[in-house]
């Protein structure tokens, strides 16, 4: 192990303003821009601004892009069904939250 | 670094086929998933279980893997032999992942993926940060630790420590994202560094609860505050402040302090969850209370039941 650095560093914070490009989004999935734009005609992600060159995405698109990525990698599973099982672990998450929400612990 | 036992990380014989690998694999995913399990450990766990099927389902790095065969076990200390990878050429996935172990980088390497060319851009990489909910009503600045691999300059791998000082904003919610410029993988050949993701969580806070930019507290109150109305004192991040209860109000019922919740524009609301508290009938004069409303108050709480 060698020695450590200390560095003070300025970040860019991502929230679901877009601020990610199509590359910069794709280069944070370690994905090919064709891959996001199938998630974009999928549906699965929903940028800011009108055509390719000026589309944004925000931090729910990163999570959600490299969730499935994650999904379709580990179960060998197609893009369809990935998508699909995304939507059951966020309905579960948002019913959790409202439990959360209501004061219920949720294990 | 240690040496990877990838046939036991995935519970099989060293003679297994293709297809029981595959089955063995399939099964600790669903088990470990990190968007899927509940297990303490699952990211860390599936990291193993993905580094050790991507050796294990390819032959050609199965094969290589095989060559340095029984002399070593799991856990024990492992240099990659001078001859080690001669006759194979290793291919990755689509996937192949940035955030395999030093152990896998050195045998099969991780830097920067097949296909690219020189001066390639490092990968991004991603990490979770923990910060109190405080930390988001007055901005903070968090020290992290983070352990990368890098190449020295023998073109051997070492793993350097590094300390970064990182503001956390004002305002920032659960999920969203700090991105750090250059603090990602290390380029290859001079190439840029890619940028570090922190994604933003919050540790639970013992009083408020999170949703959004919302916050819900539960405020209980005494059976007379409730029926009569009264002001009291409700807790905010930002410092206690006054209430006005109006008279009537039921449990469960929620009162919306606006602009209360985590800064922004617009600002979260903060949302008190009415809760109305027994006072104990432990003494003569508390009984004496409730017997003299049993007695004055003409009150059936099960008449909506029809008894």
């Amino acid at each position: 192990m060698a020695g450590s650095i200390i560095t003070a560093t300025v970040g860019i914070w991502i929230g679901d303003q877009g601020v990610l490009s199509l590359e910069e989004l794709a280069m944070a999935c370690s994905a090919e821009t064709e891959w996001i734009i199938e998630l974009v005609d999928l549906g699965v992600l929903t940028p800011q601004g009108g055509d390719r060159s000026s589309w944004r995405f925000g931090a729910t698109d990163l999570g959600r892009a490299r969730r499935l990525l994650r999904l379709c990698r580990d179960f060998e599973v197609n893009l369809a069904a990935a998508a699909v099982i995304l939507d059951l672990l966020e309905e579960t998450e948002r019913l959790r939250a409202r439990l959360r929400r209501a004061g219920l612990e949720v294990d | 670094m240690e040496f990877k036992d990838y046939y036991r990380i995935l519970g099989v014989e060293r003679s297994a086929t293709e297809d029981e690998i595959k089955k063995a694999y399939r099964k600790l995913a669903r088990k470990y998933h990190p968007d899927l399990s509940k297990e303490k450990d699952a990211e860390a766990r599936m990291k193993e279980i993905n580094e050790a099927y991507e050796v294990l389902k390819d032959p050609e790095k199965r094969a290589a893997y095989d060559q340095l065969g029984g002399r070593y076990r799991g856990g024990q200390e492992f240099r990659p032999p001078p001859d080690w990878g001669t006759g194979f050429e290793f291919s990755h996935g689509p996937f192949a992942s940035a955030d395999f172990s030093d152990f896998f980088n050195s045998l099969f390497g991780g830097f920067g993926r097949a296909g690219r060319g020189f001066h390639a851009r490092g990968e991004d990489h991603h990490a979770r940060i923990l910060v109190d909910l405080e930390d988001t009503f007055h901005g903070a600045t968090r020290m992290l630790t983070l352990r990368v691999p890098q190449m020295d300059p023998q073109g051997r791998l070492v793993t350097r420590e590094r300390l970064l000082q990182v503001h956390i904003p004002k305002g920032i919610r659960e999920g969203e994202m700090i991105r750090l410029a250059g603090q990602g993988a290390p380029g290859v050949a001079g190439g840029p560094a890619g940028d570090l993701y922190l994604e933003v969580h919050f540790n639970p806070h013992p009083i408020y609860r999170v949703d959004g930019r919302d916050l819900y507290v539960t405020l209980p109150l005494a059976p007379w505050e409730a029926a009569l109305g009264a002001t009291v004192k409700a807790p905010t991040p930002t410092g206690p402040v006054e209430v006005r209860i109006p008279a009537g109000s039921q449990n469960g019922r929620k009162l919306r302090l606006k602009g209360k919740g985590i800064p922004g524009d617009p600002p979260g609301d903060l949302y008190l969850v009415l809760e109305v508290v027994l006072p104990p009938a432990d003494s003569e004069k508390a009984q004496e209370v409730y017997r003299s409303m049993a007695e004055r108050l003409a009150f059936n709480p099960r008449r909506g039941l029809g008894v």
